[in-house]
């Protein structure tokens, strides 16, 4: 398991750090520490021993010349796991064969929490808060396993406070220790709201890789159901949608639903629930069905293939005139209902290193070159569907004499459309609470869609 | 409020002014000290002479302050055992605290200490906390049993915690249950014999029910653990599988990775026909999609896993070579594992689109990326066969850029398909010269050089373009030191007039100025091979060489089973097993696959074949002989090669024209050219003198003799026996028999691939044994074996090849060759197979050869529980070439007097004395050479008794 835990900062000085097993570092390397250096203290020893660790990693990953190549190191026998967050480089240590997703899915849950605690995180952060974040250590990971570590669950007993168990009542610890350990450890009983309301997005981001001549290359959208619950009690729900699988099933019983929804209905290659989400109720009848935790959270992830609806298509012309010069022609058309407006759209277009100046001309919106970013950057606010725009942008070179070809990097794009390119339609959210009066009728539910486009290129 | 003031402090004194601060009466600047001192803790200070400071600030209600002391205690204790001890009694008063968070605190922090004198106090409060009511201190004492354990064993099982411990398996609480189960694995993994875990349908059924319930975390445990166990038979597997799918859909990719290795592990015991098998495979894919939109991290553990899935099963991802495809802001460790497995994907149906997409990759930005992008592409040519030409082209497209290192990769790769595919693509080569100057790594200039001395014929000016590497020979790396010196070897033998010279350099700057072993060998090989034998030079230089083989870089098929058993760990990351790379005991434990149960073994029964048969009973594998022998036989295995041994006559050739005679046999029609040249003899005497002798003699020496003669009992042609298990040599496994036909003696072949790769290139050689036998043909394979095919060959053998005697005297050993390694075996053959058919001697020849022979050279034999008359013992014997000479009845008893002789003219006289009604016999054998007598007589046994 993890056997010790560290966050460093962007020059490699350690903000953390937190050992949980004994066998980090090297002992031999940390006895001749000891006795090379003067006056020993006797913590030195062990002082040295995880200094090593600590040393290790920033000696031969953050200071490391090269780019990372893994991010898994293994150093000496010891390996390191590391995340970056901005300049912010956390690292799990271990000397054991331990379960290597885990450990990623522990960082980032780590990363998680305490931005629910503190925000952003950065050094500044990191050093205000480091009681809160030690104390946090203490008890999302204990001996190196993972334990609970839902914010919600947390934030009931480890406040940045730290004074609120003396004013516990026995029935408020036992609560807790309930919560944090029990079957719906998300959610905590008792809560009350005047109004009973949930908020569900969409929120899909579609992919696209597609070659010059307009083919597809792949494409898929990876999409998320975020839901936001302010409902009192336990409230049981269940969430249907425009799943393909479970439209057909019910279209057995009668036909004449199947050829009013069947055409709209989508294929899910794949998805993925919250923890709160029943899953063998899932694989057995495939309905959605939970307890939601208290505010924010994401119901599901799911992924689709089929059938998507690309929002625009980016027609790309190329040209190189002599050594110097190459004039570049982009053409946009979006792709959806006339009366449907598309946001944010942003088209960048690379160009060489050696590019020495651009012309560009475009019908809509606004267009510059960035130098340091290299690239043409052509800024749209509003497009609505079926519409086209051009750009066309002559650019000059320097003569270079490096041998090398330009890359040419993809196309990139990015925009923002009220609908779901996949086709998913939520088509329920019922919510059950047997034992406060209130019926699914008197929530007052939201559905939003939002797509956005993900990696959307399309090489030239 | 915000803490990093904490972090300022660096003035001097800093000590002395904590001490007082900690010691100060109020709480609020108390707590600030504590901060302090855990800031310069965090920041590599030592502040351990202020443990009785802090430890006496420990006696607080406040919860904040009291962790951030246990905190402190924890990283400090060990330093100062004795201080610790004052904290001890705080710790037992916590742990009867009323409110559970406290007592949780005080048992988990205690754990940590790690003094022997704290443990001690420890056992009483964790006994407590294992049985307190709040399910949140059981959870954390269940964690705090492994702390223990990893502190003092011993402790731990004289306190009966383990026992307590297992009962938690059946709490009530989910989490307690994870955690127990967590804390019992990892006891378990230093107690490998000690069946801690007790895994049975019972508390299976229990760790799924608690799966439904627990944490992301605690899946994961209950998984791992999972994956620990051995169903019972192909249905428990299949429910338990049945119950695990389901995680397959939760967020956390560790517990899908973890559900996965359970899955896969299983399926082992499931039956291929069953509906449920195709179902699971296709469950497996979309959730291992899935994984690759996680992030950056996880992906990558997930490719790496994905790695070994396809090699495993291909079938599960081999629709799904899209979602492969390298994104542009990939980051590099996701791109190259990607490319990888695109490789792995590849096949004819979308050979296509992958070339489009390596083409692609090939113009990128990262140098490794590219040139693995353009390894990827040749390696689409050699396992596509229909895609070869236009990844020729595209490789030659890309030589155009020429972009160094591509061009580099480029002709590596090209390298390969020559050899994949000879005489097909070599039109290129031309191109391939142009780029000479530009090639600065050693793998790329030995490619390059190899191409040029493989086709130096098609090559006008190969002798300037070699002679242009030599030029700074000493410099080179041994890789092409060696391949310019057989290049040029190659060239001599097409060429020889123009390049005698060249030859002669390098030959001496080969085994004169060079002081690596490797090459030097080499290059005295070749010197002593061209100047007594040129013809066997070209046939030993310039033979065809074995094609190679598809899949390159796969994982060894035991190590894939072990890391299987490992998905999602560390080990699968590394694709190394654990003990490679974990210390100590810990987690060393080796892992395998289930065995496929009974019901399915029908279904799949190479990999299964019963391989525990009595050791004595199978014939010995002689363990794998150094490189060089291995090399040598790789030399000359082939056609057998009658004649004299070819160095016996080396030495004393001294320092004459060596190659003088050779020569004009190799060059026909130009005799007088060469005559003249003066090879200089190698001028050491360092030259192995029987360099080129047959490897018999070297071979015996290592020998293990101990084959039994399992392989005689059977019928007249003994049943094939195993003499050459698959584990021994690489997957290939051969079992075989002997037979006399008419006169011809053959060896009945069977060979089996049970490797993941294609077989190719057989070839068989015999030792020296004491009959001469010596296989008559060529091992003819006539198609490559494919894994899992069997071919049947029958081997035609002649008793004219090289005498040795063995002992026994009936001992054969086998060298037999693939594109995968050289193999060698023994086995004993039967002797009747030399039992020439013209054996039968004539009556009064008989009587007088009886009488010659000395008395001493009688021996007798019982043949027991052979209940036939002399009639049918007579047939039966003749028809293996034993002749009945004469038959005479005495008192009851028929006498019969019988002839053989041998493939070498040993003859043998016997008489059979057989008593009607008693079902033994007795065989008395005269024969000059009394050493065949045990032989023969085990040859009687085996024909009479089948």
């Amino acid at each position: 398991m993890i056997g010790g835990l560290f966050i460093y900062n962007h020059k490699g000085e350690v903000l953390i750090s937190r050992v949980y097993r004994d066998d980090i570092g090297s002992r031999q390397a940390a006895d001749s520490a000891v006795f090379s250096s003067s006056g020993p203290f006797p913590g030195e020893w062990l002082e040295a021993n995880r200094r090593n660790a600590v040393d290790a990693f920033r000696v031969n990953v953050i200071h490391a010349r090269q780019q990372v190549r893994s991010p898994v190191t293994n150093i000496a026998r010891t390996s390191f796991f590391h995340v970056k967050r901005s300049n912010i480089w956390l690292a799990a240590v271990t000397k054991q064969n331990v379960n290597a997703a885990m450990v990623f899915e522990f960082l980032y849950k780590m990363c998680d929490v305490m931005a629910a605690y503190f925000g952003k995180i950065s050094e500044e952060n990191i050093k205000n808060n480091f009681v809160l974040i030690y104390e946090l250590l203490d008890e999302i990971l204990d001996f190196g396993y993972p334990q609970n570590s839902e914010t919600g669950a947390l934030k009931t007993f480890i406040t940045q406070q730290g004074i609120k168990s003396q004013h516990q009542t026995k029935e408020e610890q036992s609560q807790i220790t309930s919560q944090v350990t029990g079957q719906i450890g998300w959610r905590r009983e008792g809560i009350k709201y005047r109004r009973n309301e949930l908020f569900l997005d969409v929120l899909e981001s579609v992919n696209l890789l597609m070659s010059p001549q307009g083919q597809v290359l792949s494409a898929h959208v990876s999409g998320r159901v975020v839901m936001k619950s302010y409902l009192s009690g336990m409230p049981e729900c269940k969430f249907g949608m425009n799943d393909k699988i479970v439209i057909e099933k019910q279209g057995k019983g009668t036909a004449d639903e199947t050829s009013k929804s069947g055409k709209q209905s989508i294929a899910i290659d794949d998805c993925t629930f919250h923890q709160c989400v029943r899953l063998s109720k899932f694989d057995s009848e495939r309905s959605i069905s939970f307890i939601p935790p208290d505010g924010e959270f994401e119901l599901m992830r799911y992924r689709t293939t089929k059938d998507i609806i690309l929002p625009f298509r980016v027609i790309p012309l190329v040209r190189e005139v002599g050594r110097t010069k190459l004039e570049v022609k982009v053409v946009i058309k979006s792709n959806f209902k006339p009366s449907l407006l598309a946001q944010k759209i942003e088209v960048r277009i690379p160009t060489p290193l050696n590019t020495s100046g651009v012309q560009v001309i475009c019908m809509k919106g606004k267009a510059k070159y960035k130098a340091s970013e290299n690239a043409i950057v052509w800024k749209i606010k509003r497009m609505a569907g079926m519409k086209e725009s051009q750009i066309s942008a002559e650019i000059e070179l320097l003569p270079t004499n490096d041998k090398k070809k330009w890359a040419r990097p993809p196309i990139s794009m990015n925009f923002e459309v009220p609908f779901a390119p996949s086709g998913l339609k939520v088509r329920y959210l019922k919510v059950f609470e047997p034992k406060l009066n209130y019926s699914d009728h008197d929530v007052i539910k939201w559905v939003r869609y939002i797509g956005r486009s993900g990696i959307y290129e399309t090489r030239c | 409020m915000t803490d990093s003031k904490y972090f300022t402090t660096t003035k001097k004194g800093e000590i002395f002014e904590l001490k007082a601060e900690l010691n100060s009466d109020k709480k609020e600047k108390k707590k600030e000290a504590v901060k302090k001192v855990i800031a310069s803790m965090t920041v590599g200070k030592d502040v351990s002479a202020l443990f009785p400071d802090v430890v006496n600030c420990m006696q607080t209600d406040n919860l904040e302050l009291k962790k951030l002391v246990y905190l402190y205690l924890m990283n400090y204790a060990k330093s100062q055992p004795d201080m610790a001890i004052m904290a001890v009694n705080t710790f037992v008063k916590d742990c009867e605290d009323p409110n559970p968070l406290i007592r949780a605190l005080a048992v988990r922090t205690m754990g940590c200490i790690r003094v022997d004198k704290i443990t001690e106090y420890l056992c009483e409060p964790l006994r407590k906390c294992l049985k307190d009511e709040d399910p949140y201190v059981r959870k954390t004492a269940a964690v705090c049993v492994a702390k223990l354990h990893d502190i003092n064993a011993q402790l731990v099982e004289d306190q009966g915690f383990l026992d307590t411990l297992k009962d938690l398996i059946s709490d009530s609480n989910p989490m307690v249950v994870a955690n127990a189960v967590a804390a019992l694995s990892e006891i378990a993994e230093s107690h490998p014999s000690s069946n801690l875990l007790d895994l049975n349908p019972q508390s299976i059924n229990k760790l799924l029910t608690a799966l439904n319930e627990c944490t992301e975390w605690g899946q994961i445990f209950i998984l791992d653990c999972l994956a620990n166990y051995m169903p019972k038979d192909d249905r428990e597997a299949q429910s338990i599988c049945e119950r695990v799918t389901p995680r397959l859909s939760h967020a956390n990719s560790a517990v899908v990775l973890s559900a996965v290795k359970v899955l896969m592990k299983f399926m082992e015991m499931l039956s291929k026909d069953l509906d449920y098998y195709g179902t699971l495979l296709k469950k497996l894919a979309p959730p291992l999609v899935t994984l690759l939109s996680a992030e950056p991290e996880l992906q990558y553990v997930a490719l790496r896993n994905i790695n070994l899935i396809v090699q495993k099963r291909p079938e599960i991802l081999k629709h799904e070579m899209k979602v492969f495809f390298v994104k542009y802001n990939d980051p590099i460790y996701v791109k190259l594992e990607k490319l990888d497995i695109m490789i792995r994907l590849a096949s004819q149906a979308n050979i296509a689109q992958v070339l489009a997409e390596l083409k692609e990759y090939a113009t990128e930005v990262d140098v490794d990326f590219v040139r693995k992008a353009v390894r990827a592409i040749g390696r689409c040519a050699i396992k596509v066969e229909q895609s070869a030409e236009r990844c020729v082209s595209t490789l030659l497209d890309l030589i155009q850029t020429k972009v160094n290192y591509v061009v580099q990769e480029a002709i590596v790769v090209i390298k390969d398909i020559f050899r994949k595919y000879p005489n097909k693509y070599e039109s290129v080569i031309a191109t391939l010269c142009e780029n000479l100057d530009s090639l600065d790594e050693p793998e790329a200039r030995a490619a390059m050089i190899w191409i040029v001395g493989e086709y130096a014929e098609r090559i006008d000016n190969a002798d300037e373009l070699l002679e242009s590497f030599l030029e700074g020979f000493h410099d080179e790396s041994t890789q092409v030191q060696l391949q310019l010196l057989t290049a040029i070897v190659k060239l001599f033998l097409k060429k020889p007039t123009e390049t005698q010279e060249l030859v002669q350099q390098v030959l001496s700057l080969a085994t004169q100025d060079s002081d690596n072993p490797d090459l030097r060998d080499r290059g005295y090989i070749y010197w002593r091979l061209l100047s007594t034998d040129p013809v066997a030079a070209k046939e030993v230089v310039l033979a065809e060489k074995p094609l190679i083989s598809e899949e390159t870089d796969l994982i060894e098929p035991t190590l894939l089973d072990e890391l299987i058993c490992y998905i999602g760990t560390l080990a699968s990351v590394y694709h190394k097993p654990p003990s490679a790379f974990v210390e100590g005991g810990r987690g060393v434990v080796h892992k395998s696959l289930p065995p496929r149960t009974a019901s399915s073994e029908s279904a799949e029964s190479p990999e299964t074949a019963p391989t525990g048969a009595p050791p004595g009973e199978q014939p010995d594998v002689i363990p794998a002989q150094g490189d060089l022998l291995g090399d040598l036989l790789n030399l000359d295995l082939g056609p057998p090669v009658s004649g004299p041994p070819l160095a016996t006559s080396s030495v004393q050739m001294g320092a004459v024209d060596l190659l003088g005679g050779g020569l004009d046999s190799l060059m026909g029609d130009e005799p007088e050219g060469i005559g003249g040249t003066n090879f200089v003899a190698p001028p050491t005497a360092a030259v192995p003198a029987n360099l080129g002798a047959p490897i018999g003699s070297g071979l015996s020496d290592l020998f293990d003799l101990t084959s039994g003669v399992g392989t005689l009992s059977g019928s007249y042609v003994a049943p094939k026996a195993v003499w050459l298990p698959a584990m021994k040599a690489k997957g290939l496994e051969i079992s075989g028999t002997f037979t006399r036909q008419v006169g011809s003696i053959s060896m009945d072949l069977q060979l089996t691939n049970k490797a993941l790769q294609v077989m190719t290139d057989f070839a068989i050689q015999f030792n020296r044994n004491s009959f001469g036998l010596a296989p008559a043909a060529p091992l003819q394979v006539h198609a490559p074996l494919s894994p899992n095919q069997t071919v049947e060959i029958s081997l035609p053998l002649s008793t004219v090849g090289s005498v040795m005697k063995m002992e026994p005297l009936n001992n054969l050993q086998v060298a037999v060759k693939n594109n995968i390694d050289v193999f060698y075996f023994s086995t004993l053959y039967p002797l009747h197979i030399l039992f020439v058919e013209d054996g039968k001697m004539d009556r009064q020849m008989f009587l007088a050869t009886w009488k010659d022979i000395p008395n001493e050279n009688e021996a007798q034999f019982q043949i027991r529980d052979c209940p036939l008359n002399a009639e049918a013992a007579s047939s039966k014997l003749q028809s293996s070439n034993i002749f009945t000479v004469a038959k005479r009845n005495v008192e009851g008893q028929d006498m019969l007097y019988q002839s053989l002789k041998l493939t070498n003219g040993i003859w043998v006289l016997a008489e059979l004395r057989i008593q009607p009604g008693n079902p033994s016999c007795t065989l008395s054998l005269k024969c000059r050479a009394p050493e065949v007598s045990q032989h023969v007589y085990q040859a009687y046994e085996t024909i009479l008794k089948n």
